[in-house]
């Protein structure tokens, strides 16, 4: 499968960038916004940003990785995530987490060859009550066995 | 908009409310169906509900007598979908869209209750319609989750009709600084976020602080696993965390306030957003609130997943646009806080506390709880236990009354084996303790924290060394890595755990870890490295006898280990000098 760079609209996020032009502080902000927009955070704009705020691309690198939410390869199209907070846990979580490992046949965080799916292991997503959940782009799936990890997949071509 | 505006709203909004209050409608409408929109009934499948719930008042006709509104989390998580219908609060649980239709031509159109929809006590089977009658509901006080579930969150309307912004009225024509400072010092209110600070000191020691700029925060970080409350609050409520942030902001003298709110609450962030343009639209926040000449302004900062920004430092740092890394304290936040200003920062369920205690008096608030914890707490069930989801009771409700008397006990059948509160930083209390009354000390006095409320139920299935390694899995994972203590010390703790659990560590090991736990606690910078070895220290003092067993026998009695070896297997490990 050819490994396709996704789209993203370079204008955009350069303008995300300018509307904070000088301001360091404002960097979480902005590396909010290019993923938001690219999917993940591209290297030659983070070179951008660092020059516009005002930050080394080191202190930029810096932040950017200390945060989990902050992503530097391109994710596949829809974006598994399996929560691991404790409730989760302790009802099953790392089955669930096995059995998708073994349906998508990558380990967490990777992306599928396709780029179809990525998987990613979070912590806690406040869904406590619902566990073990799992989310897939925006929808989330409560009480998820091994056994339904197929069906759900299934909804996302 | 001034203050006579407001009240002239409010008698208007309370009209519209009134059906929800069980009075006589004054709207037109016959009935309110409260659909909860909570992040647990949206993935319940509460929206498809809601439009089959639309469409078909539409279709037999009833738009004019039935209005539907999406509430935020009603509670009981478990339970829905579900739907309460008013005036009389009837309760619907777990309704599919193929029921609605029965529904609608039942309560709205023939006016008698669908039966089989209704909850039933679970040990005698009796329906238990009205909300009044449901021992989930009404073992509860509720003054955080006043309005959740039962107001639409983007309506300011209705908040307003439930009092909302009445404080912050009350405070701009008439208090002090200092005044309001003094009433939430009398009412006793403690940090709900989790240290328990009391909240009226650290208010006066920002009021006092030198310096023309202050700012006020709110922390919605929530990293805790286990904990949903400040992600209900700001999802169902966002009106009075906002109005909080408001009074506080007088109460210092601060003009600017940041919300922090974690990135994987995205629900929560677009409601809060909701809150500030139309609060900014009645003039509710703007450089003249209410005509007073006090200006005040709110912006949204969202987090990015490290649990340690939960951390104050830290989170400053981060909305600073840094690496969410602690500092250490002194100087505090209230002399030396965001930008190196004296800063007010507060979590979101003690922001929710606010009005309440500014319109009821603090006096009123310090009339609940028990000695040194004042008022409610919102705790968040969940694990292995019948009931999951949000209950508020007054501090001092003893544990039992929260995991059987509103969580319905645990489920299948099984014993309770212990309770874990306060997340990573808090510890596990064995369920010989359960007549506990829940507050600060109690919680301290068994090794464990109140935290920010997350409640985990364990069952007899659950091993504690197992959970142990879980949470400093979690720390580990989640340390900056500023201080060695931290960085280190919870990894090696981790590499201990682990080789408990399968099989491949000694009885030293357990006295290693121990002493590891206790040096961190003493050594590391800030509160996530203090607290690390909390799990470990308490399931070490209350399981001793499982370490025991895990390190001399190499066995797990519960099979939740990944050893999961029988005894012959054990023999032959234990030949082996205890290595695989």
């Amino acid at each position: 499968m050819p490994q396709q760079e996704p789209l993203y609209d370079h204008n955009q996020l350069t303008s995300y960038i300018e509307a904070h032009r000088g301001e360091p502080a404002s960097l979480i902000q902005v590396l909010s916004q290019i993923q938001q927009a690219a999917g993940y955070l591209p290297k030659p704009v983070l070179v951008e940003a660092a020059d516009a705020l005002g930050l080394s691309l080191t202190e930029v690198y810096g932040t950017a990785s200390f945060y989990a939410f902050f992503i530097f390869r391109p994710r596949g199209r829809h974006g598994i995530a399996l929560c691991n907070g404790t409730a989760c846990y302790v009802k099953g979580a790392a089955a669930v987490k096995a059995r998708l490992e073994q349906e998508l046949g990558i380990k967490a965080p990777d992306t599928t060859p396709d780029r179809r799916f990525s998987l990613d292991v979070v912590r806690c997503i406040g869904c406590c009550a619902l566990a073990p959940v799992v989310t897939v782009d925006e929808d989330v799936h409560a009480g998820v066995d091994p056994e339904k990890v197929p069906g759900i997949l299934e909804q996302y071509k | 908009m001034n203050t006579a505006g407001l009240a002239r709203l409010r008698t208007k909004a309370r009209e519209a409310l009134r059906l929800r209050a069980n009075e006589r409608p004054v709207d037109g409408y016959e009935h309110h169906a409260l659909v909860c929109g909570g992040t647990g009934c949206i993935s319940s499948g509460c929206r498809s509900v809601k439009n089959a719930l639309v469409d078909e008042i539409r279709k037999q006709g009833l738009e004019a007598k039935v209005r539907v509104i999406e509430t935020g989390c009603m509670g009981p998580c478990n339970l829905g979908p579900m739907i309460t219908v008013y005036p009389d609060g009837i309760f619907y649980e777990k309704v599919a869209a193929h029921a609605v239709e029965s529904l609608v031509a039942g309560h709205f159109r023939e006016g008698r209750p669908v039966n089989r929809l209704l909850h039933r006590c679970p040990d005698t089977g009796k329906v238990l319609a009205r909300l009044p009658e449901i021992p989930f509901f009404n073992r509860q006080q509720r003054i955080v989750l006043r309005n959740c579930g039962i107001i639409d969150p983007l309506s300011i309307e209705e908040y307003i009709g439930r009092d909302g912004y009445a404080a912050l009225a009350q405070v701009l024509n008439g208090m002090t600084r200092e005044q309001v400072v003094e009433e939430m010092k009398k009412s006793g209110l403690r940090g709900r976020g989790g240290a328990g600070f009391p909240t009226g000191l650290k208010w006066q020691f920002t009021l006092q602080a030198p310096g023309e700029l202050k700012y006020v925060v709110c922390n919605g970080d929530e990293g805790d696993p286990g904990a949903f409350m400040d992600r209900s609050v700001l999802e169902g409520d966002p009106h009075s965390v906002l109005e909080g942030m408001i009074i506080g902001g007088y109460a210092v003298g601060a003009s600017k306030g940041y919300a922090y709110i974690r990135a994987e609450y995205p629900l929560a962030i677009k409601n809060f957003e909701a809150a500030i343009k139309s609060a900014r639209e009645m003039g509710l926040l703007s450089i003249d609130i209410l005509e007073s000449g006090f200006g005040f302004n709110v912006e949204i900062r969202v987090g990015a997943g490290a649990f340690v920004c939960g951390e104050e430092t830290a989170l400053l740092h981060s909305i600073a646009g840094k690496r969410g890394e602690p500092r250490p304290r002194p100087p505090f936040p209230a002399q030396c806080g965001l930008y190196d200003k004296p800063t007010v920062i507060n979590n979101v369920e003690t922001w929710a506390n606010i009005a309440p205690i500014i319109l009821r008096g603090g006096d009123w608030y310090a009339g609940i709880g028990t000695g040194k914890s004042k008022g409610t707490k919102v705790f968040a069930l969940a694990g292995k236990i019948v009931n999951t989801g949000l209950v508020e009771v007054p501090l001092g409700t003893t544990l039992r009354e929260v995991v059987y008397g509103i969580g319905g006990g645990i489920q299948n059948g099984k014993s309770l084996k212990a309770i874990q509160s306060g997340g990573p930083s808090g510890g596990a209390i064995p369920a010989a303790y359960i007549d506990t009354p829940i507050d600060y000390e109690a919680l301290a006095a068994l090794d464990s924290i109140m935290g920010s409320g997350g409640l985990i139920v364990l069952d007899e299935d659950s091993c504690m060394v197992d959970v142990a390694r879980f949470f400093m899995d979690f720390v580990q994972d989640e340390s900056c890595g500023k201080c060695t203590p931290c960085r280190i010390g919870t990894r090696r703790m981790l590499e201990i755990l682990t080789r408990l659990t399968q099989g491949r560590a000694g009885k030293e090991d357990v006295d290693l870890l121990i002493e590891l736990a206790n040096t961190v606690r003493k050594t590391a910078l800030c509160g996530l490295g203090q607290t690390a070895g909390n799990p470990v220290l308490s399931t070490t003092r209350h399981y001793r006898h499982e370490y025991e067993r895990h390190a001399v026998e190499k066995q797990c009695s519960t099979g939740a280990c990944p050893m999961r070896i029988g005894p012959a297997q054990a023999d032959n490990a234990k030949k082996q000098g205890g290595r695989s």
